[in-house]
């Protein structure tokens, strides 16, 4: 691994360990939760991991429309990869949460639903630039694809706000509503958690977006060993 | 204390998780940087015979 990624995975697996700790041992227990409430510690930031990779498919795929920029289309590939695992965990996370607050693994909430579809927008984007064949064709689509993909995050925020679904809304206040992070230990748990894992995906992306350009180049350099071999034999 | 299996099973999920995915990419890695240097020993094999 190279020094950059090194740094920001040691760093990301350092906060994660800080903000386990805090989030177990250090936050006191949600007024009316069970112990299953401490799964927010690593739910809500695999989220933001999640919802940063997606704005960087966006924005990578933006740029690699308007400049044909091909570093842009590897890291749209590699975030896409990222956002999608880190979405997978949060759409787990959240169901066995569910099914310790309500008895249930899934409920068709507003929220709950369009995390699911944001997930199968972006593995839709993930399958087609893995099995769709050429690169240079399938790349425009994709990336189309990629920046429309990310209107689902702003229907999340406002589902939540418009349609009172199960899901609890932990930033808000109780008095709002929400569940509230009243105490420091769980705000230190909540955000030290969200920054560590936005690292940890940083780093995620940065060694995903390494390989992609390792994998082109094989396959660029084997076409011309091919050849080659060809006119030397 | 029944929900802390739930609880145990989350994390196990999302550490597991990651920690099977950066396996991977570690492993890829290795395997596309060992044919990248096969490849080029190839090149230079050919360009000695022309």
């Amino acid at each position: 691994m190279r020094t950059m990624e090194l740094w920001l995975g040691a760093l990301g697996c350092a906060g994660l360990v800080a903000a386990l700790y805090a989030a177990l041992l250090l936050a006191p227990a949600a007024v009316g939760e069970s112990v299953a409430q401490r799964i927010l510690y690593l739910h809500a930031p695999s989220a933001f991991a999640a919802y940063g990779c997606i704005f960087v498919v966006a924005i990578a795929s933006a740029l690699y429309l308007w400049k044909r920029s091909a570093a842009a289309d590897r890291v749209a590939v590699a975030a896409a990869e990222v956002g999608v695992l880190m979405c997978t965990l949060v759409l787990v996370t959240g169901s066995i949460w569910g099914r310790a607050r309500w008895g249930a693994w899934w409920t068709p909430d507003p929220r709950l639903t369009l995390t699911l579809i944001l997930w199968a927008i972006y593995l839709s984007y993930v399958l087609l630039r893995a099995f769709g064949g050429d690169d240079d064709e399938i790349a425009p689509y994709a990336a189309v694809l990629g920046i429309f993909g990310v209107l689902a995050i702003p229907a999340i925020r406002v589902s939540a706000r418009l349609m009172k679904g199960m899901h609890p809304s932990v930033l808000a206040p109780r008095e709002g509503g929400g569940s509230g992070l009243a105490d420091p230990y769980m705000k230190l748990a909540f955000w030290g958690g969200a920054v560590a894992m936005l690292l940890v995906a940083a780093c995620l992306v940065l060694l995903r977006t390494r390989l992609e350009r390792a994998e082109r180049e094989t396959m660029a350099l084997r076409r011309v060993a091919d050849a080659a071999e060809g006119v030397a034999g | 204390m029944t929900h802390l299996g739930y609880l145990f099973a989350a994390y196990t999920v999302v550490i597991g998780g990651i920690a099977l995915y950066l396996r991977r990419l570690i492993v890829r890695l290795g395997a596309v940087d060992r044919e990248l240097a096969e490849l080029r020993r190839r090149l230079e094999a050919a360009d000695r015979r022309r």
